[in-house]
């Protein structure tokens, strides 16, 4: 976990009127040199968008709207002598790229583990800052940081060998038995690859990015305020729901639309476990696909393509991805801009 | 009587929910991490470090000389950016374009994995005919991890005593002398754990080097070489039905959560050091 100290607004105010001091030549040269590689992340993220924009664009002018509502995917006979033209670009025989099941995949994958990572972050931070000494809890958030730290394509290995057939065995039958009343969750449980599992593990995936900002600024709470509430005679959990939380709300609005993000964007893990299926799948247990499970999966296949019209789709794909999670993670700045600056985890919140 | 019970319960009922949710983060770190090791414990034979991956031969060398060649290669092109993009908001920026800059580099992070590995393939791949090589994986894992390298820096700078800087200045010391001799000391050890927690990150991706680095079975042998590296075995592996391949994926991944939390852990242990040092510093 990454956060700037208290003050830093005015630290910074303060280096900035000692660099006005007399700057010898060395200390140009090496202004220059470390100014130019400050100019290189914001670049590059202009050139992947361009990139991304230009690499997309033969497939958006082909589909048109149809990409978004779309139910086949499919990259057309790769061995046909003749080729297809609509909108003025060609593509195989029977090429078809529709988006909506995989678009259906993401969304209800990172929604479903947002829902469960932000109680379970939120509950846990509150528990290591309000109520464990820290003495225990500082060893205890290491947990948080070995989580944000495991590779993706663990994760993966995990959910399919060993949490997916564990949770399909024993918790996902009695969850099925409530299919009478939510219809989603009626039907066969399968054996732990899908959409349900999938979620889950996205879940602990964006746990740290969440808990760990929960925890920062937790700790950041001004002590007089609780208490203040605690010299009213109000209970611990009294100063929690009504001194605590609502100081810190906005931020942890923050952070979860940065977890958000990363749930959208997480690829191995989800490929892996969901069955990357093209499909929207019968109910909540069953085979599905995502944006970027679907990319990954597919690209190979596609370089076969004599037209590179499905290189392209796969593109407009990934943009379509990189959009929605950058407007997340704009978004998720943005709302913490006003509250706290330098709280927010960067990437993965280690 | 029956509304502070009442509140009671409820207060009760609201911290146990918290203790739940605390064993919730606990134990799937570690379920993880000790049902890969239980897994991988058993197939780390010698012969995985000794021979590489060909035919029925189940070997990870050229993996594992992979994964460090990437790291190696990340090291020098993400952490000499890094470092100097860092230093400069740090030490150099007008506020404005630091806030600016720092922002755009914050949001560099949050682009999905796989559209880096998108672009690197476009861009470097097919589009400079690097073909499938060891410095397209390199440029599109240092693209993900540049942001981490850039805030730690920047992170391990400002925090430096101002008190130093303005002995510094006091001394009459040219700003290039006060970086090298006044504020690197101090700010080295937070530089390190930032860039060792970065290789922490890219030793475990998958997703940008896919379609950059490919895969190889052979050690790397060159820059437009393609490259083996743990993390592909895993993902390659555990796809394919046979156990014995299986078994190999679950090795993979063994030395790949060894790697990972050793640098984790060498990572928060320079932290801490560094924040005592810092503190002992302060006056």
């Amino acid at each position: 976990m990454i956060s700037a100290p208290a003050g830093k607004v005015d630290a910074g105010r303060a280096r900035h009127r000692l660099s006005q001091t007399e700057l010898s030549r060395g200390d140009r040269v090496l202004r220059a040199v470390s100014a130019v590689a400050a100019m290189i992340p914001p670049g590059l993220l202009v050139f992947i968008a361009l990139v991304m924009v230009v690499a997309a664009m033969p497939s958006i002018v082909f589909n048109g709207w149809s990409f978004f509502t779309g139910s086949v995917f499919n990259f057309g006979n790769l061995y046909a002598t003749t080729t297809i033209t609509h909108n003025g670009v060609a593509a195989p025989p029977q090429a078809a790229y529709g988006a909506l099941p995989l678009i259906f995949g993401t969304f209800a994958t990172s929604l479903i583990a947002l829902l469960l990572a932000v109680p379970i972050s939120v509950g846990g931070a509150l528990m290591l800052s309000e109520v464990i000494p820290r003495r225990i809890a500082d060893p205890l958030s290491v947990f948080l940081e070995l989580l944000a730290g495991i590779p993706s394509v663990v994760f993966g290995l995990w959910g399919v060998a060993v949490f997916g057939p564990f949770i399909a065995a024993h918790v996902y039958p009695a969850l099925s038995s409530l299919g009478h009343i939510i219809p989603f969750l009626k039907g066969p449980v399968g054996v732990g690859q899908g959409l349900l599992t999938a979620s889950l593990v996205l879940a602990v995936m964006i746990i740290p990015i969440i808990a760990s900002t929960t925890l920062v600024l937790l700790r950041r709470v001004p002590i007089l305020a609780k208490e203040g509430a605690l010299a009213l005679g109000m209970s611990r959990y009294e100063t929690a729901k009504v001194v605590t939380i609502p100081y810190i709300r906005t931020g942890i609005v923050a952070a979860s639309l940065l977890g958000w993000a990363r749930a959208l964007g997480e690829t191995i893990a989800v490929l892996l476990i969901i069955g990357d299926i093209y499909r929207i799948p019968g109910n909540i247990f069953g085979n599905g696909s995502t944006i970027a499970a679907w990319i990954a999966s597919t690209l190979d296949g596609a370089l076969g393509d004599f037209t590179g019209m499905g290189v392209h789709a796969l593109a407009e794909l990934g943009l379509l991805l990189l959009a929605i999670s950058l407007l997340t993670n704009l978004a998720g700045r943005i709302v913490v801009r006003r509250v706290a600056g330098g709280v927010l985890p960067v990437g993965r919140g280690v | 009587m029956s509304r502070p019970r009442r509140s009671h319960v409820r207060a009760g009922l609201f911290w146990g929910l918290c203790g739940v949710a605390l064993v919730l983060i606990i134990a799937p770190a570690v379920d993880i991490i000790l049902s890969i090791l239980a897994h991988a414990l058993p197939v780390l034979k010698p012969s995985l470090i000794t021979e590489t991956t060909s035919g029925t031969q189940l070997g990870l060398q050229n993996a594992i000389t992979g994964t460090l060649a990437l790291s190696l290669g990340v090291l020098i092109v993400a952490g000499t950016v890094g470092v100097l993009a860092g230093l400069y908001l740090s030490e150099f920026a007008p506020p404005r374009i630091a806030a600016n800059a720092r922002f755009f580099s914050e949001v560099l992070a949050g682009v999905p994995s796989i559209v880096v590995g998108y672009v690197g393939y476009t861009a470097l791949v097919v589009g400079l005919h690097w073909h499938y090589s060891l410095l397209a994986g390199i440029l599109a894992l240092s693209a993900l991890i540049l942001p981490y390298i850039v805030k730690t820096t920047e992170l391990a700078f400002s925090s430096v005593p101002r008190t130093l800087r303005e002995g510094a200045i006091a001394l009459g010391l040219s700003r290039g002398r006060t970086i090298r001799k006044v504020l690197l000391p101090p700010a080295l050890p937070g530089v390190v754990s930032g860039l060792v927690l970065a290789l922490a990150i890219s030793t475990g991706e998958t997703a940008p080097l896919l379609f950059t680095a490919n895969f190889s079975d052979k050690n790397p042998s060159g820059l437009f070489n393609p490259v083996g590296y743990l993390t592909g075995v895993t993902y390659t592996d555990i796809q394919l039905p046979d156990p014995k391949t299986q078994a190999v994926a679950y090795a993979a991944a063994g030395v790949t959560v060894l790697l990972v939390l050793l640098l984790i852990f060498a990572g928060r242990g320079i932290t801490l050091r560094s924040r005592r040092l810092i503190a002992r510093m302060d006056v």
